[in-house]
């Protein structure tokens, strides 16, 4: 220790109340984030099996323009960018858009793995038995690749939540901008950080068993 | 007050990249070795050994790597450490590499056949030949299209060192951005500049992922 240095979580114990709702943001925002790239994961996977070859072409510049650059950069950009297009939101709803963005691509080339896991067999015997297209998409292309798919599609939301933490940069409500705030008043730094990132330990304990109680809930095969 | 974006600016970027390409080899290199540890400890035989480095691992996958960032980049000046801030920022990721890069490998170690373990130990050879001359180099190889995907976010990753004020390609954006009024512009570049360094890296590693399915079947 340096000299005259005592660690004092004095002043987090103070701060709980906000960090705890910098939790709640957090996982707000994670959740959000979550919904948009799922959106744009399966939106992404239509298109990309497009008879266009245009837009099969866009999603994969997409993908990899998006996958080969930092969410940071990612983040900036659309921060910038998205009041020239006459869209001024607050940086919450960027973040969220960053994020979904970002997860989206991601989604996009786990959810097309599972996709093609499916036999084409199973997509023809579901037409000849009078399904729509939609219908066989939904149910026999969707669930079961869905459910191929949910550990690594998880396994990336768990990551989307851990990079939400980057939105701080664009001053985002989420626990880390919350963390700097404080830090900035009590000029407590490896206190106010430890404590989070503990916090978000936590946090995404608290998803991965959302998560594999949610499997153990809607995935199982039938068994009668 | 703000200057347009000429070759002053550029020669700034280039600069924050050399930074980029130091502080991610430094990370790799430096993660690569304590990476091997981490895995050689996960698949030892002590079993205290496999719990502290799973707890490693654990806690550095579930937590961001910003904010490993910080508790490092600060706890380092706690325990009376005055680093240079580089050298601050490159433990924090070399740390960070070490735990993904054992998690890649642990994983590789165990995917291969238990046959192999014991026909080295068959062959009367020990821990140190069994791993190095039988195990490792056919667990490399099978990890290789891992080991190369996490050098591309190791890479993405060192953007964070940014936020911690450290000039790399990142911070270097933002000072130009702020300097030029001009972030859309800014930002492209440095997006295009990340893009060139990451992309070829991620098609080798799809190449080789291809070239190892299709030799396993």
């Amino acid at each position: 220790m340096p000299l005259g240095y005592t660690l004092d979580f004095s002043v987090v114990l103070d701060a709980l109340p906000a960090l705890l709702w910098g939790c709640a943001g957090t996982i707000g925002l994670a959740l959000a984030g979550m919904a948009l790239a799922l959106v744009i994961g399966i939106g992404g996977v239509v298109l990309r099996g497009s008879k266009h070859r245009p837009l099969r072409s866009l999603v994969i510049v997409f993908v990899e323009l998006i996958r080969n650059t930092p969410f940071l950069v990612q983040i900036f950009f659309l921060f910038f960018a998205l009041p020239n297009i006459g869209l001024v939101l607050n940086p919450t709803v960027t973040a969220i858009i960053a994020l979904g963005v970002n997860g989206g691509a991601y989604a996009i080339e786990i959810i097309r793995g599972g996709v093609q896991s499916i036999d084409k067999g199973q997509v023809e015997a579901g037409l000849a038995l009078g399904l729509h297209k939609g219908q066989v998409f939904r149910m026999i292309v969707l669930k079961p690749a869905l459910r191929a798919i949910y550990p690594s599609l998880t396994g990336q939301f768990i990551m989307l939540t851990l990079t939400s933490s980057i939105c701080s940069a664009i001053a985002a409500y989420e626990l880390t901008s919350v963390a700097q705030r404080i830090e900035s008043e009590t000029f407590r730094s490896f206190e106010v950080y430890f404590t989070i990132t503990l916090m978000y330990l936590a946090i995404s304990w608290l998803l991965m068993t959302g998560f594999s109680v949610f499997s153990r809930r809607y995935f199982l095969y039938p068994t009668r | 007050m703000g200057n347009s974006f000429g070759l002053g600016e550029l020669g700034f970027l280039i600069q924050g990249l050399k930074w980029t390409v130091l502080l991610a080899a430094i990370a790799f290199i430096g993660g690569g070795i304590g990476g091997l540890g981490v895995a050689l400890a996960r698949t030892s035989t002590s079993w205290g050994l496999r719990r502290a480095m799973a707890g490693y691992i654990a806690v550095f996958q579930g937590t961001p790597l910003l904010m490993q960032l910080f508790v490092i980049y600060y706890g380092l000046g706690l325990i009376g450490l005055t680093l240079p801030a580089w050298l601050a920022v490159a433990i924090a990721f070399t740390l960070h590499a070490s735990a993904f890069l054992g998690e890649i490998w642990r994983g590789a170690i165990e995917a291969l056949p238990k046959g192999q373990f014991e026909a080295a130990r068959a062959l009367g050879l020990h821990y140190v030949p069994q791993m190095r001359d039988v195990i490792l180099p056919q667990a490399l190889r099978i990890a290789l299209p891992a080991t190369v995907g996490f050098l591309v976010q190791l890479i993405k990753g060192t953007s964070l060192a940014a936020i911690v004020g450290f000039i790399e390609l990142a911070r270097a954006g933002q000072i130009v951005s702020n300097q030029t009024y001009a972030p859309l512009f800014v930002f492209t570049v440095v997006g295009a500049i990340y893009f060139a360094l990451c992309w070829p890296l991620s098609l080798y590693g799809m190449h080789i992922e291809n070239r190892i399915s299709r030799t396993a079947r």
